[in-house]
């Protein structure tokens, strides 16, 4: 019998990265599909949406105490996502820019 | 890519974070979030920067499935990624302001709804672009243009949906005193985002030279 795909063809280190992406995406719907009974119960209730914002002079001070924590998290994650990025364009980079150095010496030595 | 745009447009982006947060320090505490509004000012940034990188996404991804540019193709791979990053950003910082707003880290509301399947879309972008093989970039280029077809929905989804999100048309009626970090912070993250944008398609382009290089040298 004539088989559809032919796995042959592709890599061992590929069919295992492909699997490997494959059995995340599975966990991440089986928690999807757990999570999902629970989703009514996560809605707040009796609250609606703020229809514009209203500036106001101080803040209760037993307030500021749990929101600043949060605000400085969300401030470090967002510069702890762009230099890491950033970085690793970086990396990327340098790596293949050493590759290309590699590659024009090849091409030179086999021109002369 | 031009490469004397990235340490112009770094440069740019740095006065801007350094600024961001006087002018953010500065604004007045909002009367019903109180102090964790603040969070607003990043957290709708990022979407920002994110939605230009989509859109660039979905024009290079549209200019190499009709015109068969290759350069297109490249810039819609580093537009796919930088729109992953910011995305990042704000499904975290959204969370951090929700846990104190809402009660709850999580909520399937429309727009944490939307926002999460767009960012899983332009996931499995770069899944395919990584694991596809040959011919996968003209189905991820297909993806791409779903993605940008995606922003519309996004934008107006608590405008037309019942959700517990605060609703973008909040943002065009802001104070001058709310406005003036936002709109600063926005153009920090959108310079940031074109900053990203040129470097990762100067990697690619790199990369594309030496593929060209490599068959160059098997030829011989």
């Amino acid at each position: 019998m004539q088989r559809l795909y032919d796995m042959s063809a592709v890599p061992r280190e590929r069919t295992t990265v492909v699997r490997r992406w494959a059995l995340i995406a599975l966990c991440v719907g089986c928690l999807g599909i757990l999570g999902a009974p629970t989703a009514d119960a996560a809605q707040p209730t009796q609250q609606s949406a703020p229809d514009g914002f209203v500036p106001m002079d101080d803040v209760p001070a037993e307030e500021q105490l749990p929101a600043a924590p949060l605000l400085a998290a969300a401030y470090i994650v967002v510069w702890v996502i762009a230099i890491g990025y950033l970085w690793t364009i970086w990396r990327r980079l340098g790596s293949v820019e050493k590759e290309l150095a590699d590659a024009m010496r090849r091409v030179d030595t086999d021109g002369a | 890519m031009n490469k004397r745009a990235f340490p112009a447009l770094i440069g740019l982006s740095l006065v801007f974070f350094g600024v961001a947060p006087i002018l953010i320090v500065r604004a007045p505490n909002e009367q019903e979030m109180g102090l964790i509004q603040k969070i607003f000012y990043f957290h709708f940034a990022s979407w920002m920067a994110m939605y230009l990188a989509i859109l660039v996404l979905g024009i290079s991804s549209a200019l190499f499935l009709f015109r068969r540019k290759p350069s297109a193709d490249r810039l819609a791979v580093a537009a796919a990624e930088a729109a992953v990053v910011f995305g990042l950003m704000g499904l975290i910082t959204g969370p951090l302001w929700a846990v104190k707003s809402w009660g709850v880290w999580w909520t399937w509301d429309a727009r944490t709804t939307m926002a999460m399947i767009l960012e899983l879309i332009l996931v499995a972008y770069l899944i395919l672009r990584a694991y596809g093989g040959p011919g996968s970039d003209r189905l991820a280029a297909g993806l791409g243009m779903f993605a940008m077809a995606n922003l519309p929905f996004l934008y107006v989804s608590t405008e037309i949906w019942r959700t517990i999100h605060p609703p973008t048309s909040v943002v065009p009626q802001l104070p001058v005193d709310f406005g003036l970090p936002l709109w600063w912070s926005v153009a920090g993250f959108i310079v940031l985002c074109l900053a990203l944008l040129t470097a990762r398609a100067r990697l690619e382009e790199e990369r594309a030279t030496l593929d060209r290089l490599y068959l160059a040298l098997e030829d011989e």
